[in-house]
């Protein structure tokens, strides 16, 4: 064991490294993304679409469009979310880029974390879309406690992330990949479906009940166990 | 360990361990072949016959006597499949993937047989097929997430990228079990429905617990061929593999 003040110089700096990496990785994606846009406007138009077709099946009474509202988001959020993670890897895998961005230097944890943060943006950016659009055709109510329902969004949309980079790192590279990403991934958002779509449910008649903390909690919880625990995994999965 | 290096990452040279080899069946699986469905058999029948029908459910409680020690054992066996998953992590050997393979199979076949006799009983007793009860739904859920981690497994080709995710997806798969559980659970709480009967009368108690362990003899024994068979299928790639690289190199 070396002193104290020799340790923290050298950890201090390989974290600073580290981020610099996490910032490489989730900037080549974004740029990549955004000199292309062809995976962002798919993505919103399969969300307005999905958006629609609830609308279609839930049939056209304003007071059943507006209970299903917050549940429909979620579903949509999830369903034309998960079309973007495939891609993320689907890049790399062209011209043998996987095996160079392996052969940096440093953590592997850090592409996991790039990717998360580029994969984040392009989720929250659909959002921005698909939130004032299921408002207007489920005619919702601006809601009042909306600091609350950005922090449900972000609280959800992170668990789900999270999870969606991991499990995009093993369907991309297997056999039949647009149905095994789903398979594995939306049993996994079960408690973030149910979470979510609790507290913004809640949200949206002002909390009378009281029962957003619970969700919020529980969203926050799950997050945090699952950041880590793909974070981890991450290593295993993305090696060979 | 000697086979990994720096921060638990293996190094992918030193993949290849000590061969698997196809053994002569152990005795104790031999045995196992005839005494399970011998003490199954018995128990199951001793116990209908020897149990008053409820009062309320007349026989159909007894369908409990296989839903019950089904559920238990499933759990069991993903658990199972957990502890396997986080041994080939950690020794990368390959005995580890092939069981929580096993494991993983076996128990998606009981959790399917749980669900499909808990919608036989609800029928009469609750009057639907279904109910969104907590552990019910989570059944569900976890039917779904091993169905995936079995969908993984066949779709990947390569064995030793196969194991490495499907262990990562049975480690988050059971990290998820309780938070799923409890996610239910809230919701149906917070949405005021009627709730269940989660208690068995203690007259019943002896005939859970006795088939419950003759469930278990019938897991170990199905764990143990799925596992012998996977390991067959694993010896035969490894020689296909090996025949290959010969092949080019004589060439």
């Amino acid at each position: 064991m070396t002193a104290p003040t020799f340790v923290a110089p050298t950890i201090l700096s390989a974290l600073r490294a580290d981020f610099g990496r996490v910032r490489a990785v989730a900037w080549k994606d974004l740029t990549a993304e955004r000199r292309t846009k062809s995976n962002f406007n798919a993505v919103v138009a399969m969300a307005a679409l999905i958006l629609l077709f609830f609308g279609f099946a839930l049939g056209p009474d304003a007071e059943g469009l507006r209970n299903a509202a917050s549940g429909v988001l979620w579903l949509t959020i999830l369903f034309s979310g998960v079309l973007a993670f495939n891609r993320s890897y689907q890049l790399e895998l062209e011209a043998g880029a996987l095996e160079q961005l392996l052969l940096y230097p440093g953590d592997r944890w850090a592409i996991y974390v790039g990717k998360l943060l580029a994969n984040l943006a392009f989720v929250f950016l659909v959002e921005v879309i698909t939130l004032p659009l299921t408002a207007v055709l489920y005619h919702v109510a601006f809601p009042q406690l909306w600091p609350a329902v950005i922090l449900v969004l972000i609280l959800g949309t992170t668990g789900f992330v999270s999870l969606g980079t991991l499990y995009a790192a093993m369907a991309s590279r297997s056999r039949s990949r647009e149905v095994l990403l789903p398979l594995l991934l939306f049993p996994m958002l079960v408690p973030v479906l149910i979470a979510a779509s609790g507290a913004t449910a809640s949200l949206l008649v002002d909390d009378v009940m009281g029962d957003s903390r619970a969700w919020i909690r529980l969203l926050a919880a799950f997050d945090a166990i699952f950041l880590v625990a793909s974070t981890w995994a991450f290593q295993f999965v993305i090696e060979g | 360990m000697a086979d990994t290096t720096l921060r638990g990452m293996p190094a992918s040279t030193t993949r290849m361990q000590a061969p698997l080899q196809i053994t002569a069946r152990p005795a104790w699986l031999a045995a196992l072949t005839w005494v399970a469905p011998v003490v199954l058999v018995a128990s199951q029948a001793y116990f209908i016959m020897a149990s008053q029908p409820d009062r309320d459910m007349g026989h159909l409680q007894k369908i409990m006597y296989v839903h019950v020690p089904a559920a238990w054992n499933a759990f069991l066996a993903f658990a199972f499949v957990f502890i396997q998953s986080v041994r080939y992590l950690w020794t990368r050997e390959e005995r580890a993937d092939l069981m929580a393979a096993a494991g993983a199979e076996v128990g998606a076949v009981l959790t399917g047989l749980t669900l499909m006799l808990g919608s036989i009983w609800g029928r009469p007793t609750w009057g639907v097929w279904w109910t969104w009860d907590a552990r019910l739904t989570s059944t569900a859920v976890l039917f779904l997430v091993y169905v995936g981690y079995l969908a993984l497994r066949g779709l990947t080709d390569d064995p030793e990228r196969r194991a490495r995710w499907s262990a990562a997806v049975g480690i988050l798969g059971a990290l998820n079990v309780p938070i799923v559980y409890m996610s239910v659970k809230w919701w149906r709480t917070l949405h005021q429905m009627q709730s269940t009967p989660s208690t068995v009368d203690p007259t019943y108690a002896w005939g859970l617990r006795s088939n419950a362990i003759a469930f278990l003899l019938v897991l170990i024994v199905f764990i143990g061929y799925r596992y012998r068979g996977l390991l067959a299928e694993a010896v035969l790639e490894h020689r296909q593999e090996e025949a290959a690289l010969n092949r080019r190199t004589r060439a």
